[in-house]
């Protein structure tokens, strides 16, 4: 919560960043000294060139659409994510009745329903934003319900002898229980969020990075198209470190202890 | 005037019977000690105090009123602290003036003021984590404090302590108790414990319990830790030591008859 970068963290930062350079510039030197043909694997040099000189469509349309499906589905899902873990952990029928459709919306096979989603949603935004929630929505239910039930029995009876409303131990043990358990979810969510717009883009879509991605594999463009997965890749790592941060900002540090 | 009063309670979880034709009476402003064998039910005992369990014949009356319902009316302090991990120090020992909708900040003003004959002083906006195990358990207490009930239920506070710090905080507790004129019920497994802080000492024997037999500890306050080693304290701990020793015996009637029980049968149960 200090406003001065921890001595541990700037290290992190530190090898992170050479990390990355030396993942570059090793992919770099494979293709140049085996002379990979560049529609194989083009070099990361060719795949920035390719984000620059594309810098209109990528920035100006695609980035923009993309972003907006992630958004738009991350927000939906939590929203509609917490509000079913609430509803699970209040009353034991709505857990039996819900629980088995969480888990069951996890084992659809997406790709095989891309027709009958074009039906319904033709190429609009929404289709694209139920795929993202179908995604995300079980990470977030279930690490907020487990969350919601970890509050200890004894804490909530400790509440009780002081007296304590159903409404005040809710909000002062459970909510704050749950909290670290919903972060480890949202965390998640979050970069399966970018896949999850991605994968609605391929199953139908005018516009956006998946589907820039795809048609410029389909024209043999492996340079453009690895300059969208690197930026997808970012929008990914981005995500993550925003809720990573949200969660620091949020939730009581854990004990250092191991 | 009677604080607290069981009268012919009875009490089961399913079939096990944990009271059977209980009375106990706790005058105000008394310091009770209950000391007996692990699993015997005294925590229960405390869940019915506290008004967490009901009993399922009888009645308990609290000031004298057997209606009026007991929770938010005892101040509990559990055997494991159970701090909140997400608040601080002070934060932590406000909690029940929170729940009585006492406003956050006057609450913690309220907390500030006690911190410090808590040892606690410096610690106000401390996190949890960074306090030994005996500041935690002063927390609790203090939370458990400005609850403001009168009758406080102490569930083996010290247990987890180390044997130093144990006995600090028994003297500390003897001082704290003198000066606020609280009720107090203490349960423990210690017997030096037991008697050195109580003017009486209820011995629970076995399940279910009934009637307990009781020990008048008659030493004058203020009490030193150093009162352990006198031999009129002796001879009481001596009475305890019987008395707990007899449930064995008792126990060993009970079973004894069959040579099927397991080996180590009598052991286990003495824990």
């Amino acid at each position: 919560m200090s406003a001065i970068p921890h001595p541990e963290s700037r290290s992190k930062a530190l090898w992170f960043t050479a990390s990355i350079i030396a993942f570059f510039l090793i992919w770099e030197l494979v293709c140049r000294l085996f002379a990979v043909p560049p529609f194989i694997l083009p070099p990361p040099s060719a795949a920035f060139l390719a984000m620059w000189t594309e810098r209109e469509l990528l920035f100006g349309k695609h980035l923009w659409v993309t972003t907006s499906e992630v958004i738009l589905g991350l927000t939906a899902s939590i929203i509609c994510g917490v509000a079913v873990a609430l509803a699970m952990s209040v009353s034991r029928p709505i857990e039996r009745l819900f629980y088995p459709y969480v888990v069951i919306s996890q084992t659809i096979p997406y790709m095989a329903l891309s027709p009958i989603f074009i039906y319904w949603f033709g190429y609009s935004l929404t289709g694209k934003i139920a795929i993202t929630i179908l995604f995300i929505f079980f990470p977030i239910v279930v690490n907020t319900f487990d969350g919601l039930r970890a509050a200890d029995s004894e804490m909530i009876n400790l509440l009780r002898t002081m007296g304590a409303t159903r409404r005040q131990i809710f909000l002062k043990a459970q909510i704050p229980a749950a909290l670290p358990s919903f972060f480890s979810g949202l965390k998640v969510a979050a970069t399966y969020s970018v896949s999850g717009a991605i994968i609605g883009e391929w199953l139908g879509a005018s516009a956006g990075l998946g589907y820039f991605a795809r048609r410029a594999s389909g024209y043999f463009r492996a340079d453009t198209m690895f300059a969208t997965i690197l930026l997808l890749v970012f929008m990914g790592v981005a995500l993550f470190m925003l809720t990573s941060w949200l969660e620091r900002r949020f939730t009581y540090q854990r004990s250092t202890k191991p | 005037m009677s604080k607290l009063v069981f009268s012919q309670v009875d009490f089961s979880y399913g079939e096990q019977r944990i009271l059977q034709d209980f009375h106990l009476t706790i005058r105000q402003g008394e310091f009770v000690s209950i000391i007996g064998p692990s699993g015997v039910g005294k925590s229960t005992l405390f869940q019915l105090a506290s008004g967490l369990l009901e009993p399922t014949g009888g009645t308990i009356s609290l000031d004298g009123d057997a209606v009026k319902p007991r929770l938010g009316r005892v101040g509990y302090m559990p055997q494991k602290d159970l701090l909140m991990p997400w608040r601080t120090v002070a934060e932590n020992a406000a909690l029940p003036l929170e729940i009585q909708g006492v406003p956050k900040k006057a609450a913690l003003a309220r907390v500030r003021e006690e911190l410090p004959r808590f040892g606690l002083a410096a610690y106000a906006d401390a996190t949890i984590d960074k306090l030994s195990g005996g500041m935690r358990q002063r927390v609790s207490l203090l939370r458990a404090i400005l609850t403001g009930a009168d009758l406080l239920l102490l569930d083996e506070p010290f247990s987890a302590l180390d044997g130093i710090t144990r006995m600090e905080m028994q003297e500390w507790l003897l001082d704290l108790w003198q000066k606020l004129g609280k009720t107090v019920i203490l349960i423990t497994h210690d017997l030096d414990e037991a008697a050195l802080l109580a003017d009486r000492v209820l011995v629970l024997q076995r399940m279910p319990i009934q009637q307990p037999v009781e020990i008048p500890v008659p030493f004058p306050h203020p009490r030193s830790a150093a009162l352990r080693y006198e031999p009129s304290f002796t001879v009481i701990r001596e009475q305890m030591w019987k008395l707990l020793k007899e449930r064995e015996q008792g126990t060993a009637v009970l079973y004894g008859v069959s040579d099927q029980q397991p080996a180590g049968w009598k052991a286990g149960g003495t824990a």
